[in-house]
């Protein structure tokens, strides 16, 4: 089976619909096809992978915890919109300390987060075989 | 609807209510396939309940055969292994038998 790029946009709020989680799971499901997969985080979606999520009040799983999981999946290309991130008043800080065991480097931790401006996202958008918009 | 111990299962014989579980469901749905959980087997249930735990998703197998040989060792790190001690699949067996949803990806 070739490799195709696949890229997951995640545009909206982890709460509140469905597409959060839903991307989620199918991000873990297409792993499973060893592809070349990222994610990328873009308007409210940023919301997603900030730290300390909690959803006591709202009576909904409070999926962020597998976020971590993905590394172990080797997906470790998580993109975030720089303007996105700054237009929420957001930083780099805000968000989940993501990371990744790198085999080729003596399993060395590594950040899978990456902050790019929206004109390197859209360059990466441009490179992928299959862009999918949740 | 099938019910282990009090608790009911859903009709590949997972647990409706994670919060169900106990020890005892365990053994019992394990002498419904004819095992008898050994100390392994425990290692490897504990090991997939402590995961669900920390990122609330049951592991792929390839996730769980690479976790379990580093921290059990190199030898209990393959698929041989694993599917010695759940001949259904460490993936569905063991997590039906933990008490933890169907692993996402798995059919």
């Amino acid at each position: 089976m070739s490799t195709k790029k696949f890229m997951y946009l995640n545009r909206k709020a982890p709460y509140g619909t469905v597409y959060a989680l839903e991307s989620l799971e199918v991000v873990l499901i297409a792993a499973a096809f060893e592809q070349d997969v990222s994610l990328a985080f873009i308007d409210d979606g940023v919301y997603q992978i900030v730290e300390g999520q909690n959803t006591d009040g709202i009576g909904m799983k409070n999926f962020s915890k597998t976020f971590h999981a993905l590394g172990d999946y080797d997906i470790n290309q998580l993109y975030v919109s720089a303007e996105s991130l700054e237009e929420r008043g957001l930083s780099a800080d805000d968000l989940m300390p993501l990371i990744y065991e790198d085999e080729d480097d003596d399993w060395a931790e590594k950040p899978s987060v990456k902050i790019v401006s929206n004109a390197e996202l859209s360059k990466l958008m441009s490179d992928q075989d299959v862009c999918l918009s949740f | 609807m099938a019910e282990i111990c009090g608790a009911e299962v859903d009709e590949e014989g997972f647990l409706v209510d994670l919060s169900d579980w106990n020890k005892e469901i365990a053994v019992e749905m394990a002498k419904g396939d004819d095992i008898e959980l050994s100390e392994e087997h425990w290692d490897v249930i504990n090991f997939l309940r402590d995961y669900f735990e920390e990122y609330q998703i049951a592991p792929a197998v390839r996730v769980l055969t690479k976790a379990i040989g580093k921290q059990f060792g190199k030898e209990k790190g393959n698929s041989k292994y694993l599917y010695s001690l759940f001949p259904y699949g460490p993936g569905k067996q063991g997590c039906r038998f933990a008490g933890l949803p169907k692993p996402t990806g798995c059919i």
